[in-house]
């Protein structure tokens, strides 16, 4: 293998992961560090660390300059960018090569061309996988707009070109809603984003979030699996499961093959996740867009295969082939992850930092807790609020609730409060336990279950 | 003239602005009403609006745009 040193880009617990699997490989480990993570778990346990800045990311986890310097300090042969921060950034993809060291990812001009929503859903569509019916780009006017709703069918989302993150969409259910809420939509969007370009796309009505995991080495393409994740909150998940609940297993066949063929179609290599959305009473699959990186719930996929993803994409970078053929891989049982993050359900999820005064963690027979929490570790307010990953791993979904139940009732965390709680009830929940979810399930039964006023108004 | 002060109910960064191109939403020597937001604290990626909670002829902010700031860390002082 071409590395045997790496630097960390990133924090956290997905630091803390990527450090056990270089470990596991022989490689010696460096850890870049902000001001505020002095004291992480990832300093303590990589070999090296170097401070790369203040508390704010922009100045230390997302200051290139500072990463390359430390690598370069370092002599580091390879930086893995974990997820979020820097991790799909193709220009500091290119920049770490243009350095002399290599990118623990694909290329940047493919980070690129899949992080591009309309590109990517050109590859996408070339390589034969089904994409959400709707306009190809811009609809100019009425006329047009009314031809291609004819085609698709309601409900359809008016959406503003220019718009991103959920604002700018007008749902309309029949063409007198559509004829009306067309030209307001335009005038709108002209009005909040200076563009009053519309697309439009066909409403998958209570879908579920499926995802493959794909694997390259730019020579062979494979999968492993899908997992779902159905239960979100803002569209961040909170609880996902590897195999998806109730995936036919033609459908399951035809999604996979899918992912494989638009990896194949861009020479893909490293590890990357395919995103759908599963209409469960057509049985069709979307895409929606492909994640160039590790997903934060890449542990139920490892779970029920028995691979380690993370090791797998140092090889891949190292310049090893694919250490596994799609005949050596299958699904073993059922694996949920739950997330656990700094944010207090009974206060609309607000997010609340402080000392962790006491850790106790489960264990037993697939059991597995990925945290960057020690006793008396102090959560800082400036980075995302996950705190660990309670993954379990059962010989059917049945099976590994019951184990779920009992991992949830021996993790405890005290001194702050955390998502625990809504998972005990949520592994309890019929509707959960029976599988029966979707996309905006979540949402939906916290209004109903769970929600409690807030105290302070969150405005973004 | 007494002083009243404004703390923060949460830990993280204070921002001044509601975006960084926007003006501030409030300048030091402006009057506040209780309900006028004078910040935001981003804490763990979200955003929380501050109100200023007193009434007072002028503001005065102890801390600067983009400070990182503790719970209870007081804000800003206004003239009653």
């Amino acid at each position: 293998m071409n590395i045997r040193s790496v630097l960390i880009a990133n924090r956290g617990e997905i630091a803390v992961r990527i450090i056990k699997a270089a470990k596991a490989l022989g490689l010696r480990t460096v850890q870049v560090y902000s001001q505020a993570d002095a004291k992480s778990l990832a300093v303590r346990l990589a070999d090296e660390a170097i401070e790369i800045g203040p508390p704010a990311a922009r100045k230390s986890y997302l200051n290139v300059d500072a990463i390359l310097a430390a690598a370069a300090a370092a002599g580091v042969d390879a930086i893995h960018p974990g997820y979020g921060f820097l991790s799909e950034n193709g220009d500091f993809a290119d920049a770490v090569v243009a350095a002399g060291m290599i990118f623990v990812g694909p290329s940047g001009a493919a980070i690129r061309l899949l992080g591009d929503k309309v590109a990517a859903r050109q590859v996408a569509a070339m390589a034969g996988v089904p994409t959400v019916p709707g306009s190809d780009g811009r609809v100019l006017d009425l006329i047009e707009a009314r031809a291609i709703v004819s085609k698709i069918g309601f409900p359809v989302m008016i959406k503003a070109a220019a718009g991103g993150g959920g604002r700018g969409i007008r749902i309309a259910q029949d063409f007198d809603e559509f004829d009306r809420q067309f030209p307001q939509a335009a005038t709108e969007a002209t009005a909040a984003f200076g563009d009053g370009g519309l697309y439009l796309e066909k409403v998958i009505e209570r879908a579920r979030h499926v995802e493959v995991q794909i694997l390259g080495d730019g020579t062979n393409f494979v999968h492993c699996f899908e997992r779902e994740c159905s239960l979100q909150r803002r569209r961040q998940k909170v609880w996902e499961e590897a195999p998806a609940v109730g995936l036919p297993a033609g459908v399951r066949e035809k999604l996979c093959a899918s992912a494989v063929a638009l990896a194949r179609s861009v020479g893909y290599r490293g590890a990357g996740t395919v995103e759908y959305l599963y209409d469960e009473a057509t049985q069709a699959f979307y895409f929606i867009e492909v994640n160039t990186r590790i997903q934060v719930e890449h542990p139920v996929t490892e779970m029920v295969t028995g691979l380690d993803l993370v090791q797998e994409m140092l090889r891949i970078a190292g310049g090893l082939p694919l250490s596994a053929g799609q005949d050596d891989i299958a699904i073993r049982g059922h694996a949920i992850e739950c997330r656990i993050n700094a944010e207090d359900p009974d206060r609309n999820f607000m997010p609340w930092p402080g000392v962790v005064e006491k850790l106790e963690t489960p264990s037993g027979d697939g059991v597995r807790f990925d945290t960057l929490l020690f006793d008396g570790y102090e959560v800082p307010p400036f980075y995302d609020s996950l705190l660990g990953k309670l993954i379990v791993h059962g010989a059917n979904r049945a099976d590994c609730l019951a184990r779920l139940r009992a991992a949830l009732r021996s993790l405890k965390i005290v001194g702050i409060p955390t998502t625990l709680p809504l998972h005990t009830v949520l592994a309890l929940d019929p509707d959960v336990v029976a599988g029966r979810f979707h996309t905006r399930f979540l949402e939906q039964w916290l209004e109903a279950r769970f929600a409690a006023p807030a105290s302070v108004k969150e405005v973004v | 003239m007494s002083k009243l002060e404004i703390k923060s109910p949460l830990p993280g960064m204070f921002y001044r602005r509601p975006s960084p191109e926007a003006p501030p939403f409030r300048n030091d020597g402006d009057p506040v009403t209780a309900d006028d937001v004078i910040g935001l604290v981003e804490v763990m990626k979200s955003f929380h609006e501050v109100k200023a909670g007193v009434a007072g002829k002028a503001i005065r902010f102890l801390v600067e745009d983009a400070d990182a700031i503790m719970a209870g860390q007081t804000l800003a002082e206004v003239d009653a």
